[in-house]
Protein backbone atom coordinates (compact mmCIF):
# COMPACT_ATOMS: atom_id res chain seq x y z
CA UNK A 1 0.00 0.00 0.00
CA UNK A 2 1.03 3.20 -0.84
CA UNK A 3 2.62 5.76 1.81
CA UNK A 4 0.27 8.38 3.23
CA UNK A 5 1.11 11.56 2.03
CA UNK A 6 0.92 14.71 4.46
CA UNK A 7 -0.39 16.97 2.69
CA UNK A 8 -0.69 19.70 5.94
CA UNK A 9 2.77 19.32 5.81
CA UNK A 10 3.90 19.93 1.93
CA UNK A 11 1.64 23.14 2.25
CA UNK A 12 3.55 24.18 4.75
CA UNK A 13 6.56 23.74 2.81
CA UNK A 14 4.72 25.86 0.06
CA UNK A 15 3.45 22.47 -1.84
CA UNK A 16 -0.42 22.80 -2.71
CA UNK A 17 -2.25 20.37 -3.72
CA UNK A 18 -3.74 19.88 -7.45
CA UNK A 19 -6.65 18.19 -8.74
CA UNK A 20 -4.56 15.96 -10.11
CA UNK A 21 -4.02 12.99 -8.16
CA UNK A 22 -0.06 13.06 -6.80
CA UNK A 23 0.82 16.70 -7.86
CA UNK A 24 0.92 20.00 -6.49
CA UNK A 25 1.93 23.21 -7.11
CA UNK A 26 5.22 24.51 -5.43
CA UNK A 27 5.47 27.83 -4.38
CA UNK A 28 8.48 29.61 -4.60
CA UNK A 29 10.35 31.96 -1.80
CA UNK A 30 10.53 35.42 -3.50
CA UNK A 31 11.35 38.41 -0.90
CA UNK A 32 10.03 42.13 -2.10
CA UNK A 33 9.30 40.86 -5.72
CA UNK A 34 12.63 40.18 -7.06
CA UNK A 35 14.69 37.21 -8.48
CA UNK A 36 17.74 37.02 -9.55
CA UNK A 37 18.91 35.75 -13.15
CA UNK A 38 20.10 32.76 -12.05
CA UNK A 39 16.86 31.99 -9.70
CA UNK A 40 14.88 32.45 -12.57
CA UNK A 41 17.39 29.71 -15.03
CA UNK A 42 17.14 27.05 -11.98
CA UNK A 43 13.45 27.85 -11.78
CA UNK A 44 13.09 27.57 -15.68
CA UNK A 45 15.39 24.17 -15.72
CA UNK A 46 12.98 22.56 -13.24
CA UNK A 47 9.77 23.57 -14.61
CA UNK A 48 11.43 21.77 -17.89
CA UNK A 49 12.28 18.44 -16.22
CA UNK A 50 10.12 18.54 -13.54
CA UNK A 51 7.11 20.03 -14.07
CA UNK A 52 4.99 21.12 -17.68
CA UNK A 53 7.50 24.09 -18.41
CA UNK A 54 5.47 26.89 -17.56
CA UNK A 55 5.17 28.85 -14.18
CA UNK A 56 1.99 30.48 -12.31
CA UNK A 57 2.56 34.04 -10.79
CA UNK A 58 0.81 34.74 -7.94
CA UNK A 59 -1.20 38.33 -7.46
CA UNK A 60 1.70 38.43 -4.47
CA UNK A 61 4.73 38.09 -6.34
CA UNK A 62 4.94 34.82 -6.05
CA UNK A 63 6.00 31.93 -8.91
CA UNK A 64 4.72 28.46 -8.16
CA UNK A 65 6.02 25.87 -10.31
CA UNK A 66 2.70 23.30 -10.99
CA UNK A 67 2.47 19.91 -11.87
CA UNK A 68 5.25 18.80 -9.56
CA UNK A 69 5.11 14.92 -8.63
CA UNK A 70 4.79 14.48 -5.00
CA UNK A 71 7.24 11.57 -5.62
CA UNK A 72 9.76 13.90 -6.79
CA UNK A 73 9.29 16.96 -4.91
CA UNK A 74 12.59 16.06 -2.13
CA UNK A 75 14.66 16.14 -5.95
CA UNK A 76 13.06 19.25 -6.99
CA UNK A 77 13.87 20.71 -4.06
CA UNK A 78 17.36 20.33 -4.07
CA UNK A 79 17.43 21.24 -7.94
CA UNK A 80 16.35 24.45 -6.54
CA UNK A 81 18.59 25.23 -3.77
CA UNK A 82 21.60 24.35 -6.16
CA UNK A 83 19.98 27.90 -7.71
CA UNK A 84 19.43 29.69 -4.86
CA UNK A 85 15.98 28.82 -4.67
CA UNK A 86 14.12 28.22 -1.86
CA UNK A 87 10.34 26.86 -1.39
CA UNK A 88 7.60 29.56 -0.17
CA UNK A 89 4.89 28.97 2.81
CA UNK A 90 1.22 28.63 2.25
CA UNK A 91 -1.10 28.03 5.44
CA UNK A 92 -1.50 30.01 9.28
CA UNK A 93 1.50 31.00 9.11
CA UNK A 94 3.79 34.66 8.02
CA UNK A 95 3.50 34.62 3.75
CA UNK A 96 5.72 36.48 0.92
CA UNK A 97 6.59 40.10 1.91
CA UNK A 98 5.36 41.97 -1.16
CA UNK A 99 7.31 45.23 -2.70
CA UNK A 100 7.19 47.80 -5.34
CA UNK A 101 10.80 48.97 -6.41
CA UNK A 102 11.33 51.86 -4.19
CA UNK A 103 13.39 54.69 -3.82
CA UNK A 104 16.52 52.82 -4.90
CA UNK A 105 14.75 52.61 -8.39
CA UNK A 106 12.00 54.46 -8.50
CA UNK A 107 11.67 58.11 -8.67
CA UNK A 108 8.61 58.52 -7.16
CA UNK A 109 9.60 55.96 -3.85
CA UNK A 110 10.48 57.47 -0.65
CA UNK A 111 11.54 54.71 1.33
CA UNK A 112 14.02 51.57 0.42
CA UNK A 113 11.38 48.75 -0.02
CA UNK A 114 13.52 45.93 -1.05
CA UNK A 115 15.51 46.69 1.74
CA UNK A 116 13.15 46.49 4.28
CA UNK A 117 11.44 44.02 2.38
CA UNK A 118 14.12 41.63 3.20
CA UNK A 119 14.48 42.64 6.84
CA UNK A 120 10.86 41.97 7.49
CA UNK A 121 11.20 38.65 5.77
CA UNK A 122 14.24 37.52 7.73
CA UNK A 123 12.29 38.61 10.94
CA UNK A 124 9.10 36.98 9.97
CA UNK A 125 8.76 34.77 7.39
CA UNK A 126 6.90 31.51 8.18
CA UNK A 127 6.66 32.34 11.72
CA UNK A 128 3.22 29.80 12.81
CA UNK A 129 0.28 32.46 13.84
CA UNK A 130 -3.57 31.45 14.37
CA UNK A 131 -4.07 32.09 10.49
CA UNK A 132 -2.07 33.41 7.78
CA UNK A 133 -0.54 36.89 8.12
CA UNK A 134 0.68 39.35 4.95
CA UNK A 135 3.23 41.93 5.20
CA UNK A 136 3.44 44.55 1.70
CA UNK A 137 6.18 47.05 1.67
CA UNK A 138 5.03 50.10 -0.90
CA UNK A 139 7.64 53.28 -1.83
CA UNK A 140 5.08 55.91 -2.17
CA UNK A 141 1.08 57.30 -1.83
CA UNK A 142 1.18 55.41 -5.39
CA UNK A 143 0.45 52.11 -3.59
CA UNK A 144 1.90 50.03 -6.44
CA UNK A 145 1.84 47.45 -3.87
CA UNK A 146 -1.76 47.96 -2.08
CA UNK A 147 -0.61 48.42 1.15
CA UNK A 148 -3.42 48.62 3.16
CA UNK A 149 -4.86 45.42 1.55
CA UNK A 150 -1.95 43.62 4.14
CA UNK A 151 -2.34 42.53 7.31
CA UNK A 152 0.61 45.17 7.69
CA UNK A 153 0.82 47.78 5.10
CA UNK A 154 3.78 50.14 5.35
CA UNK A 155 4.02 53.04 2.67
CA UNK A 156 6.60 55.01 2.49
CA UNK A 157 6.43 58.88 2.62
CA UNK A 158 8.30 62.07 3.81
CA UNK A 159 7.33 64.69 6.50
CA UNK A 160 8.25 67.93 4.75
CA UNK A 161 9.32 71.41 6.01
CA UNK A 162 9.56 74.47 3.91
CA UNK A 163 12.67 76.89 3.30
CA UNK A 164 11.35 79.84 2.47
CA UNK A 165 14.82 81.04 1.97
CA UNK A 166 15.37 78.54 -1.61
CA UNK A 167 11.96 79.21 -2.78
CA UNK A 168 11.80 80.91 -6.16
CA UNK A 169 7.91 81.07 -6.08
CA UNK A 170 8.10 79.36 -9.46
CA UNK A 171 4.35 77.88 -8.19
CA UNK A 172 5.15 74.32 -9.87
CA UNK A 173 4.49 72.64 -5.98
CA UNK A 174 1.24 73.36 -5.82
CA UNK A 175 -0.05 72.03 -8.65
CA UNK A 176 1.88 69.03 -7.68
CA UNK A 177 0.13 68.73 -4.90
CA UNK A 178 -3.18 66.60 -5.13
CA UNK A 179 -4.45 67.11 -1.85
CA UNK A 180 -4.65 70.87 -2.68
CA UNK A 181 -2.28 71.47 0.75
CA UNK A 182 -0.46 73.98 -0.79
CA UNK A 183 -1.50 77.64 -1.60
CA UNK A 184 0.41 80.82 -2.85
CA UNK A 185 0.37 83.80 -0.24
CA UNK A 186 2.27 87.23 -0.87
CA UNK A 187 4.89 84.71 -3.42
CA UNK A 188 5.25 82.31 -0.23
CA UNK A 189 3.91 78.37 -0.10
CA UNK A 190 1.79 77.89 2.31
CA UNK A 191 1.04 74.51 4.14
CA UNK A 192 -2.26 72.93 5.22
CA UNK A 193 -1.02 70.24 7.52
CA UNK A 194 -4.26 68.89 7.73
CA UNK A 195 -4.55 68.25 4.30
CA UNK A 196 -0.89 67.03 3.40
CA UNK A 197 -0.88 63.28 3.36
CA UNK A 198 2.56 62.80 3.08
CA UNK A 199 3.35 61.93 -0.99
CA UNK A 200 6.09 64.47 -0.89
CA UNK A 201 5.50 65.24 -4.63
CA UNK A 202 6.30 69.22 -3.37
CA UNK A 203 9.29 67.68 -2.40
CA UNK A 204 9.82 65.93 -5.87
CA UNK A 205 8.99 68.43 -8.02
CA UNK A 206 11.08 71.64 -6.57
CA UNK A 207 13.26 73.09 -8.57
CA UNK A 208 15.34 74.42 -5.92
CA UNK A 209 14.62 71.96 -3.36
CA UNK A 210 12.87 74.06 -1.06
CA UNK A 211 10.60 71.35 0.32
CA UNK A 212 12.68 69.31 2.64
CA UNK A 213 11.25 65.58 3.15
CA UNK A 214 11.94 63.44 6.14
CA UNK A 215 11.46 60.14 4.86
CA UNK A 216 9.39 57.92 7.04
CA UNK A 217 6.59 54.63 7.22
CA UNK A 218 2.72 55.04 7.07
CA UNK A 219 1.37 51.99 8.33
CA UNK A 220 -1.97 50.32 8.05
CA UNK A 221 -3.47 47.45 10.24
CA UNK A 222 -5.83 44.78 9.49
CA UNK A 223 -6.20 44.73 5.83
CA UNK A 224 -7.32 41.75 3.54
CA UNK A 225 -8.57 41.12 0.13
CA UNK A 226 -9.81 37.79 0.07
CA UNK A 227 -13.31 36.17 0.97
CA UNK A 228 -14.01 39.55 2.92
CA UNK A 229 -12.49 42.51 2.18
CA UNK A 230 -11.41 45.22 4.42
CA UNK A 231 -9.15 48.10 3.99
CA UNK A 232 -6.06 48.39 6.52
CA UNK A 233 -6.21 51.44 9.00
CA UNK A 234 -3.93 53.74 10.01
CA UNK A 235 -3.27 53.61 13.96
CA UNK A 236 -0.46 55.89 14.37
CA UNK A 237 1.69 59.00 12.97
CA UNK A 238 4.31 58.57 10.56
CA UNK A 239 6.88 56.19 11.96
CA UNK A 240 10.40 57.89 11.70
CA UNK A 241 13.13 55.31 11.88
CA UNK A 242 13.29 51.92 11.45
CA UNK A 243 14.02 50.73 15.50
CA UNK A 244 10.50 52.02 15.77
CA UNK A 245 9.13 50.46 12.82
CA UNK A 246 10.07 47.16 14.26
CA UNK A 247 8.81 47.63 17.28
CA UNK A 248 5.69 48.55 15.85
CA UNK A 249 5.32 45.38 13.48
CA UNK A 250 6.57 43.12 16.04
CA UNK A 251 3.96 44.22 18.30
CA UNK A 252 0.81 44.14 15.99
CA UNK A 253 2.70 40.30 15.59
CA UNK A 254 2.28 39.72 18.93
CA UNK A 255 -1.16 41.43 19.71
CA UNK A 256 -2.12 38.45 17.07
CA UNK A 257 -0.46 35.86 18.24
CA UNK A 258 -1.93 36.36 21.57
CA UNK A 259 -5.62 37.39 20.66
CA UNK A 260 -6.90 35.61 17.50
CA UNK A 261 -8.32 32.37 17.75
CA UNK A 262 -7.38 29.59 15.34
CA UNK A 263 -8.31 30.36 11.51
CA UNK A 264 -8.87 33.95 12.56
CA UNK A 265 -7.92 36.22 10.86
CA UNK A 266 -6.57 40.03 12.01
CA UNK A 267 -9.43 42.02 10.80
CA UNK A 268 -11.36 39.63 12.07
CA UNK A 269 -9.99 39.65 15.04
CA UNK A 270 -9.85 43.49 15.26
CA UNK A 271 -13.21 43.02 14.74
CA UNK A 272 -14.38 41.11 17.55
CA UNK A 273 -12.17 42.86 19.57
CA UNK A 274 -12.45 46.11 18.20
CA UNK A 275 -9.78 48.22 16.99
CA UNK A 276 -8.27 49.77 20.74
CA UNK A 277 -6.50 47.47 22.18
CA UNK A 278 -4.35 47.07 19.19
CA UNK A 279 -4.24 50.58 19.08
CA UNK A 280 -2.67 51.23 22.69
CA UNK A 281 -0.08 48.13 21.52
CA UNK A 282 1.01 49.83 18.77
CA UNK A 283 0.99 53.49 20.31
CA UNK A 284 3.03 52.26 23.40
CA UNK A 285 5.85 50.55 20.40
CA UNK A 286 5.59 53.62 19.07
CA UNK A 287 6.66 55.60 22.21
CA UNK A 288 9.24 53.09 22.85
CA UNK A 289 7.66 51.32 25.29
CA UNK B 1 -3.34 86.10 -15.72
CA UNK B 2 0.06 87.02 -14.74
CA UNK B 3 2.06 88.07 -18.06
CA UNK B 4 5.04 85.90 -19.24
CA UNK B 5 7.97 88.60 -17.64
CA UNK B 6 10.83 86.23 -18.97
CA UNK B 7 12.10 86.21 -22.08
CA UNK B 8 12.15 82.84 -23.85
CA UNK B 9 13.99 80.95 -26.39
CA UNK B 10 11.26 78.78 -27.86
CA UNK B 11 7.66 77.68 -27.14
CA UNK B 12 5.73 74.61 -27.49
CA UNK B 13 2.30 73.81 -26.91
CA UNK B 14 1.51 70.21 -25.43
CA UNK B 15 -1.95 71.06 -24.88
CA UNK B 16 -3.06 68.83 -28.10
CA UNK B 17 -1.15 66.00 -26.34
CA UNK B 18 -2.00 63.51 -23.59
CA UNK B 19 0.17 61.55 -21.00
CA UNK B 20 2.44 60.66 -21.78
CA UNK B 21 3.28 62.23 -25.15
CA UNK B 22 2.55 65.71 -23.81
CA UNK B 23 6.19 65.13 -22.16
CA UNK B 24 7.66 63.29 -24.86
CA UNK B 25 7.00 66.55 -26.84
CA UNK B 26 8.02 68.82 -24.49
CA UNK B 27 11.41 66.56 -24.11
CA UNK B 28 11.77 66.77 -28.13
CA UNK B 29 11.58 70.61 -27.82
CA UNK B 30 13.99 71.04 -25.18
CA UNK B 31 16.46 68.93 -27.16
CA UNK B 32 17.05 71.42 -30.03
CA UNK B 33 17.37 74.15 -27.64
CA UNK B 34 21.00 74.71 -26.71
CA UNK B 35 22.62 74.61 -23.49
CA UNK B 36 21.07 77.61 -20.95
CA UNK B 37 18.23 78.66 -23.38
CA UNK B 38 14.86 79.03 -22.16
CA UNK B 39 11.99 76.76 -23.42
CA UNK B 40 8.06 77.74 -22.79
CA UNK B 41 5.62 74.77 -22.33
CA UNK B 42 2.29 75.28 -22.55
CA UNK B 43 0.16 72.57 -21.00
CA UNK B 44 -3.20 71.70 -19.63
CA UNK B 45 -4.21 71.60 -16.12
CA UNK B 46 -4.54 68.54 -14.16
CA UNK B 47 -1.87 65.63 -15.22
CA UNK B 48 0.33 67.32 -17.23
CA UNK B 49 1.11 70.35 -14.70
CA UNK B 50 1.48 68.11 -12.23
CA UNK B 51 3.91 65.95 -13.73
CA UNK B 52 5.52 67.22 -16.51
CA UNK B 53 7.85 70.33 -14.25
CA UNK B 54 9.06 67.15 -12.13
CA UNK B 55 9.88 65.06 -15.21
CA UNK B 56 12.15 68.35 -16.77
CA UNK B 57 13.56 68.45 -13.01
CA UNK B 58 14.09 64.34 -12.92
CA UNK B 59 16.53 64.99 -16.42
CA UNK B 60 18.59 67.59 -15.24
CA UNK B 61 16.84 70.74 -16.38
CA UNK B 62 16.19 73.82 -14.52
CA UNK B 63 12.55 75.10 -13.76
CA UNK B 64 12.36 78.72 -13.79
CA UNK B 65 8.51 79.76 -13.39
CA UNK B 66 4.99 78.40 -14.27
CA UNK B 67 2.38 80.91 -15.13
CA UNK B 68 -1.26 80.73 -14.88
CA UNK B 69 -2.95 81.24 -18.42
CA UNK B 70 -6.52 81.40 -16.76
CA UNK B 71 -7.71 79.52 -19.69
CA UNK B 72 -7.14 75.95 -18.19
CA UNK B 73 -3.66 75.79 -19.18
CA UNK B 74 -0.15 76.67 -17.61
CA UNK B 75 2.74 78.28 -18.93
CA UNK B 76 6.14 76.69 -17.74
CA UNK B 77 9.55 78.29 -17.99
CA UNK B 78 12.51 75.88 -18.15
CA UNK B 79 16.33 76.58 -18.72
CA UNK B 80 17.71 73.73 -20.75
CA UNK B 81 21.12 71.80 -18.60
CA UNK B 82 23.24 69.87 -21.39
CA UNK B 83 23.16 66.71 -19.36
Amino acid sequence: MAEQVNYAELKKGGFMKQKQKGYGSLRLQVVGGNLTAENIKTISEVAEKYGRGYVHMTSRQGVEIPFIHVDQLAEVKEALAKGGVKTGVCGPRVRTVTACQGSEVCPSGCIDTYTLAKELDERYFGRELPHKFKFGVTGCQNNCLKAEENDVGIKGGMEVAYKEDACIGCGVCIKACRQGALSMVDGKVVLDESKCNKCARCVKSCPTDAWEGTPGYIVSFGGTFGNFISKGEELLPIVKDKDTLFRVTDAAIEYFAENANPSERFRKTLERLGIEGLKEKVTDAYNGQ
Amino acid sequence: MTEIDIPYDELVDITDKVCPLTFVKAKVAIEELDDGEILAVRMNDGEPVQNVPRSFKEDGHKIIKLYDNEDGTYTLLVRKVEG
